[in-house]
This record gives C-alpha cells, sequence and structure tokens, in this order.
C-alpha cells in the first residue's frame, strides 16, 4: 500500500516541494526512513509512532518504508513529521488519500500526539501556493503565519484532529491574523536627555539610510540612543513586511499571535557572536543576525570588541543587500539590507573623550583597537559622530522630544527624497570642493558627504542642497584619527 | 638620495658639540632650505587631543610665516607638527632615526610620502640601518641643532622631547614649552622645563618674535559668535546660543573647513 503526503524543505528562504511517500509490506514491524533526511528528521520514527498511538490510531504493522523524494535534496529539521505521520496513516487507509493530497502539511509531533510549532512555516505555505495547493495542515500556532502566504490554513491541536478533518467530520477552525505592529512599544527618544548632536545624527540616520557610528567614553549614552533608532523609522511596506517574517520564520522567531513584521527590526547581536551568527550559514543554514536585520537595524555594540572576520564579512551585505552563503552543495541567498549602527569606545580603556579621565592606552594598543575596523569598513559609516560626556546641566534638563514628531519628520523627509531628490546650489557645490581641497576626503567620502547633505536638505524641507546643509554633512565625516591608520 | 658631508652641513647644524659625520637627504625640497630659519616642534607621541591641536596649529602657523617645520616624523606631536606645516604652502623637514630609506612609524609612510614631495627628509644613518631606541637621542641632537628654537608641547618626564631641549639649551638655542595642566603626565616634562626657565609659549607669534620674523597679519576672523565660545562640544553651544542644532553642527564645519576650528573627541577647539 502506498500513500502521498506533499510538504516542503527549505534552502534558505525558497520552499522546495517535497513528496512524502509511506509503503507499507509485511514482514517484521520496523519503520525506515530514506531520502536525506537529517538527524532531527530520522528521529521522527520515535515521535510518528508515540503520536500516532497516543492519538489511538493504529500503527501499521509490518515493515514500513518512509521515502522523502527528491532523494538528493537535504531534509532538515522537525517539520516532517505530521506529513509522514499522515502518509502512513493514508497508507494504511485511515484516511481518505486523495484529500490528503490536497492539502500541504507541516508541523512537528509531541509524544502525546500534539502538534508543536516549526520554523519557516511562511516559506513553506508560500510553497503550498506556488504548487497550487490552497490549503496547510499546520499546528493552529502557526494558521496565523501560514495564512500569511495567501493560503488556506488548517490549524490543528493534535494528530487526531488532522486524521479527523481529513476524514470530513472536522472543520478548520477559525483563527485571528495580527496586526502587523510590534507587541512591545519601542522605546522612545524622550528618555534621552540631552545629547543634541547625537539625536539629529539619529535623526538623519533614520530619514536617509545611514549607517551610523557613535563613538565616545563609556557611558554618555551611544547605546541608548542606539537603541531607540527603530522608534524613529517608519513602519514597513506590505511586501518588506512579508519578507521580513519569512525570514524571520524561518528562524523561528515569529509571535504566533502576531506574525506579521510590520516594523523595522532591530538585532543587536552579542560582541562575542561568531562570523556564522552575524551573517548566517552553518549545517542548517539559518539566516544570521544581519539578516535578521533586513529592512531595519543591525546595532553592534562596542564594534571594535568584535572578531575582525565577523565584520568583515558585513561588507558584502552593506555593498549588495544580501548574503550569499556558499556551500559544497551550492550556495543559499538571504536578504541583509540592514542599516548598520555601531557604536564604539574611543580606545580600550575608553578614557578618550573624557575630560575627567587620563587615557591609559599605548600608542600600539590605541593603534590595535582601532585596526579592527578596517578603512573599508569605516567607509561604510555615512555618519560618524563622538558623543562627548555630558554635562551635568543637560542631565537636570527635561525630558528630550518624543520619538513620534521625529517619526513624522522622518517620514516626510523619506517621501521628499523618493520623489526629487535636492540638488546642490552651485554654493553649496563650491564648498564641497572646497573640503576636498582641504580635508582628507576620499572619493567615497566626498560621494557620503553629498548623501547626507542631500537628506539633510530634504529633513529642512528645502528644494536644493544649500552650503549650510553640505556644511553639517561634512561634520559627519570620520574624524582624522579614525581614517588616518 | 643625496649626502651632505661635514662641511656642507648647514652652520647652525656644524656648530653643534658632535655634528653627524655625514647626513643622507632624500625628497625634492631644494638643500638650501636648511638655511632658512628653522624651529623644532617636538613632544610625546601618546599626545592628548589639546596637544595634537596645538602642534598642528604651531606648524601651520610657522611654516606659513616661512620657517621651515622640522621634527622626527613620530607620532602624536611630531606628526600633527608636519601635518600642520603641509597644511601651508610652507616647508617641514623629518629627520629619522634609522637608515633614510626607511619610514618610521610605518604608520607615517604617507605622511612621509607628502613631506618628501615637497620638502626633505634626513638621517644620519644609510639606507638599511634599522631603528633602534638608542638611535633616537642621537637623532634627537640633530633636530635641536638644525633649529634656532625648540618648541616642546608635551612632554611626560624622561621623554625623548626633553632630551631634544637638552640639547638646544646645551648648544644655548632657544627652548619654548607650552604649557600644560599641572595634573596631567603629559605636561610634567613641560612644566618642568617651565620651572628651569624655558620660556613659556602663548602662540606662534612668540616664536617668530624670536627669530626676528614679523608675524603675518591675524586672517581675518568674520567675527563668528561662535568661535569665542570655543572650546566647546555642539551640544553646549546649542544650550548657550539657543540655536538648533543643525544649525550650530554646519557653522562648526564651516569654520573646520576654514582651518579657524576643529573637533577632536567630540569638543570643538578654537585653531586661530
Amino acid at each position: 500500500m502506498l500513500a502521498r503526503a506533499v510538504t516542503f524543505a527549505l534552502v534558505g528562504l525558497e520552499p522546495r516541494r517535497v513528496e512524502v511517500e509511506a509503503h507499507l509490506q509485511g514482514g517484521t514491524p520496523s519503520l525506515t526512513i530514506v531520502g536525506l533526511a537529517d538527524r532531527a528528521c530520522q528521529e521522527a520514527r520515535q515521535r510518528v509512532r508515540s503520536g500516532i498511538l497516543s492519538a489511538e490510531l493504529e500503527f501499521p504493522g509490518g515493515h514500513v518504508t518512509v521515502n522523502l523524494a527528491p532523494a538528493e535534496l537535504k531534509k532538515e529539521g522537525s517539520g516532517f513529521d505530521l506529513p509522514i505521520a499522515l502518509a502512513l496513516l493514508a497508507a494504511s487507509h485511515q484516511l481518505p488519500r486523495d484529500r490528503l493530497a490536497e492539502h500541504a502539511s507541516c508541523g512537528e509531533l509531541a509524544l502525546d500526539g500534539r502538534l508543536r510549532r516549526v520554523g519557516g512555516v511562511l516559506a513553506v505555505a508560500e510553497g503550498a501556493r506556488r504548487a497550487e495547493l490552497d490549503r496547510i495542515i499546520c499546528p493552529y500556532e502557526a494558521c496565523a503565519e501560514a495564512a500569511l502566504a495567501g493560503v488556506e490554513p488548517v490549524g490543528m491541536r493534535h494528530l487526531a484532529d488532522a486524521v479527523a478533518y481529513l476524514r470530513g467530520e472536522l472543520e478548520a477552525p477559525e483563527y485571528v491574523v495580527g496586526n502587523g505592529k510590534p507587541r512591545r512599544r519601542p522605546l522612545d527618544l524622550a528618555d534621552v536627555r540631552g545629547q543634541e548632536r547625537g539625536r539629529r545624527a539619529l535623526e538623519l540616520a533614520a530619514a536617509g539610510r545611514h549607517n551610523l557610528l557613535l563613538g565616545g567614553p563609556p557611558g554618555t549614552g551611544k547605546t541608548m540612543l542606539a537603541r531607540r533608532l527603530p522608534g524613529i523609522l517608519p513602519p514597513l511596506e506590505e511586501e518588506q513586511a512579508l519578507e521580513v517574517t519569512r525570514i524571520h520564520s524561518v528562524a523561528g522567531l515569529v509571535d504566533p499571535d502576531h506574525p506579521l513584521i510590520g516594523y523595522a527590526p532591530f538585532r543587536a547581536p552579542h560582541h562575542s557572536a561568531s562570523t556564522a551568527a552575524i551573517v548566517g550559514g552553518g549545517p542548517r543554514l539559518r539566516p544570521g543576525e544581519a539578516s535578521l536585520a533586513h529592512r531595519g537595524v543591525l546595532l553592534l555594540d562596542e564594534l571594535a570588541e568584535f572578531q575582525r572576520p565577523a565584520l568583515e564579512a558585513l561588507r558584502q551585505p552593506l555593498e549588495d543587500g544580501e548574503l550569499v552563503v556558499a556551500r559544497a552543495a551550492g550556495s543559499v541567498r538571504f536578504p541583509a539590507r540592514f542599516q548598520l549602527v555601531g557604536t564604539m569606545n574611543l580606545c580600550p580603556c575608553g578614557a578618550r573623550g573624557d575630560p575627567g579621565a587620563q587615557c591609559s592606552c599605548s600608542a600600539q594598543r590605541l593603534a590595535r583597537y582601532r585596526d579592527k575596523l578596517s578603512r573599508a569598513l569605516l567607509d561604510r559609516f555615512d555618519l560618524v559622530v563622538t558623543i562627548p560626556r555630558a554635562r551635568a546641566l543637560e542631565l537636570q534638563g527635561g525630558p528630550g522630544e518624543r520619538s513620534d514628531p521625529v517619526r513624522s519628520r522622518v517620514v516626510a523627509a523619506r517621501l521628499r527624497l523618493e520623489e526629487t531628490a535636492p540638488k546642490r546650489t552651485s554654493a553649496a557645490d563650491e564648498l564641497l570642493t572646497r573640503a576636498v581641497e582641504r580635508l582628507p576626503l576620499s572619493g567615497r567620502g566626498r560621494a557620503k558627504v553629498a548623501g547626507v547633505s542631500r537628506t539633510i536638505a530634504a529633513l529642512a524641507d528645502s528644494d536644493a542642497v544649500l552650503p549650510q546643509h553640505v556644511a553639517e554633512a561634512l561634520a559627519y565625516r570620520a574624524p582624522s584619527e579614525l581614517a588616518t591608520p | 638620495m643625496r649626502v651632505l658631508r661635514r662641511r656642507e652641513l648647514p652652520p647652525l647644524l656644524r656648530a653643534i658639540h658632535d655634528p653627524p659625520a655625514r647626513l643622507y637627504l632624500r625628497g625634492n625640497g631644494d638643500v638650501t632650505l636648511l638655511a632658512e630659519p628653522a624651529v623644532a616642534i617636538v613632544g610625546a607621541r601618546a599626545c592628548s587631543p589639546y596637544g595634537a591641536q596645538v602642534a598642528r596649529m604651531l606648524g601651520r602657523e610657522l611654516a606659513g610665516a616661512g620657517v621651515v617645520v622640522v621634527s622626527g616624523l613620530a607620532r602624536g606631536i611630531d606628526g600633527e607638527a608636519h601635518r600642520g606645516a603641509l597644511e601651508t604652502d610652507g616647508h617641514t623637514v623629518a629627520v629619522l632615526g634609522c637608515g633614510i630609506d626607511r619610514d618610521y612609524p610605518a604608520a607615517h609612510t604617507m605622511l612621509a610620502r607628502s613631506i618628501g614631495e615637497r620638502s626633505l627628509i634626513m638621517s644620519e644613518y644609510e639606507a638599511g640601518v634599522e631603528p633602534a631606541p638608542w638611535r633616537f637621542p642621537a637623532r634627537n641632537r640633530i633636530i635641536a641643532g638644525l633649529c634656532a628654537v625648540t618648541v616642546v608641547v608635551e612632554a611626560r618626564e624622561r621623554s625623548g622631547a626633553l632630551i631634544t631641549a637638552d640639547f638646544a639649551l646645551e648648544e644655548g638655542r632657544e627652548v619654548f614649552a607650552v604649557p600644560g595642566e599641572i595634573t596631567s603626565a603629559l605636561s610634567k616634562g613641560v612644566n618642568a622645563l617651565l620651572r628651569l626657565g624655558a620660556t613659556p609659549l602663548t602662540g606662534a607669534a612668540d616664536v617668530l618674535e624670536s627669530l626676528g620674523i614679523q608675524s603675518p597679519p591675524n586672517r581675518t576672523v568674520e567675527g563668528n559668535p561662535l568661535l569665542d565660545l570655543l572650546p566647546a562640544t555642539a551640544d553646549e553651544l546649542v544650550q548657550k546660543t539657543g540655536l538648533g542644532v543643525g544649525e550650530v553642527i554646519a557653522v562648526l564645519a564651516e569654520l573646520d573647513v576654514a582651518g579657524l576650528a576643529s573637533e577632536g573627541d567630540g569638543i570643538y577647539r578654537r585653531l586661530a
């Protein structure tokens, strides 16, 4: 007896159709899974057996072979439990085979037969839609996520329910679709007192999608500022939200009740993160932090403490907006169009830039610290700002401007930049030329200043880039002690 | 590369107690520039932002007034003095403590190239000689020897810059010291010099006066009120003036481009 269930395996973020075939033969009772299944997938044998028995269904006697086709595609994870169980049950005539063939399915089985969520349901559901399967049987908690793909989710809590549904004894239950808003309120800029220059840089970064490097002694609020960037970014457009959700879904990070991520994501990996953790990869080819920050913000706090290979690996996504993780078996693309925000002390001991402390770093130590940042990476930061220690006077002041009005300005500036980007007047051009002659400013540096000055003009709601806009942009270039090796 | 024999050395250098037997030169500068009035600017390698600003300002203003700025191509004060001089159309001379073919420290390769394009790099050591700790004091006697005036910007106790100053004093040359905070280790050396009777330096004009050179008329600052509030951070200026933060930053950047102010670790300082 033979039966088939359909599911999808993920290669990176791409769903590939997998036919789960179950074949029953006589002989000694046993269950074999073939078709390049990884460890988690092989362990499905035990879960499926217990799950079927717990659902008070009959585990077929005799020798059972489960084949995951195409055989050369690597199958990973526990999402194959449900299709394997359903194919087995169909092969042993416990549910109608033709009805099973109309559904895609995915989900992990608990030993008591309940269905557990797995990562990547959105991508699997998208695969189902492309394969013109209208329905996907999935764990109930993954319903809202599967629905985003435009297929009808059949959310089930237990294997027995799924079987009852396929037998036509049970309707697909209702589910709730989330609103795409973050569950927690983003941090508000009102908490930041003083730091006018830092706030200004943050607003510019948000408006122009510029990469931002904040330097300064410890405790001056660099990280505090950086964490408030997501709060002043505009919400994502629908297409972007789906992209982001797909990546987070594969990483198993979506909120079951509000799966759609309609806001700019924020990722802040610790500086001990490995290269694979940041750019993605590893044996299971998972998206890394850089991809999870797609369409959002990647904060590298204490930038100079990161391993240099991890930092250098970021140059490709900063340039191309995607990461290509190459493996012997082929390469996988993960989108990674993020905004990079870095914070760093000005020296390893942290005292530089603090008038009340004496720096004890040797020249070699300082050079080694700054060498972490190659020119190439430093060049990717459009805005470099040193945040000096705030004076007591500033800290006594009232709360700063709230995030909401700042975000409105950011949205308006982005609109202006998209419609007709402001052009430099001749006076502004002249200032830029003069600056290039007088300051150590490379070709790329000049282009960055030009870009930032456009953002400044757009934020000022100006039709043209005026000299004062260029002048302000010049103030955000990398300081010479960082720029000169 | 050119070689100066002892009798071809500039007179001031030939007059010291222990002049070098020969001096190797490279760079596009003419040898006659060694006959021009010269000032040595020396100081700590690990200098403070303040020291770096002062060294750069002195380098620029002295070279702008036609004085040759001599220093040792080291990190910190030396490098800043050279850079300041290169910002004008004046001359600056680097004296190496290693073979004439080496750029030491390697981080200053580009700086050495810029100096060589216009002025001179010199050493008493032939090509291939490695830098060694004991060669730097010997190099310092040449720096002091070339110049009628030596300026020490920042120096710790028992530092190389003080050795240069000692050589200068032994030869009866003028030594200026830039006063520093008495609490800072970087000021210990200069303040000790001042206590011993070195002349406190209050501006490039002091040096020019001792050389008998008329200081060029002060550049007219277009009465920018922000300049009078420096040194300050951008935020402090926003608070003091009530101007918008973007506006303040724009003005500061324009002052920077005009060479009137510059930023170090978030604090803007006046240069002129």
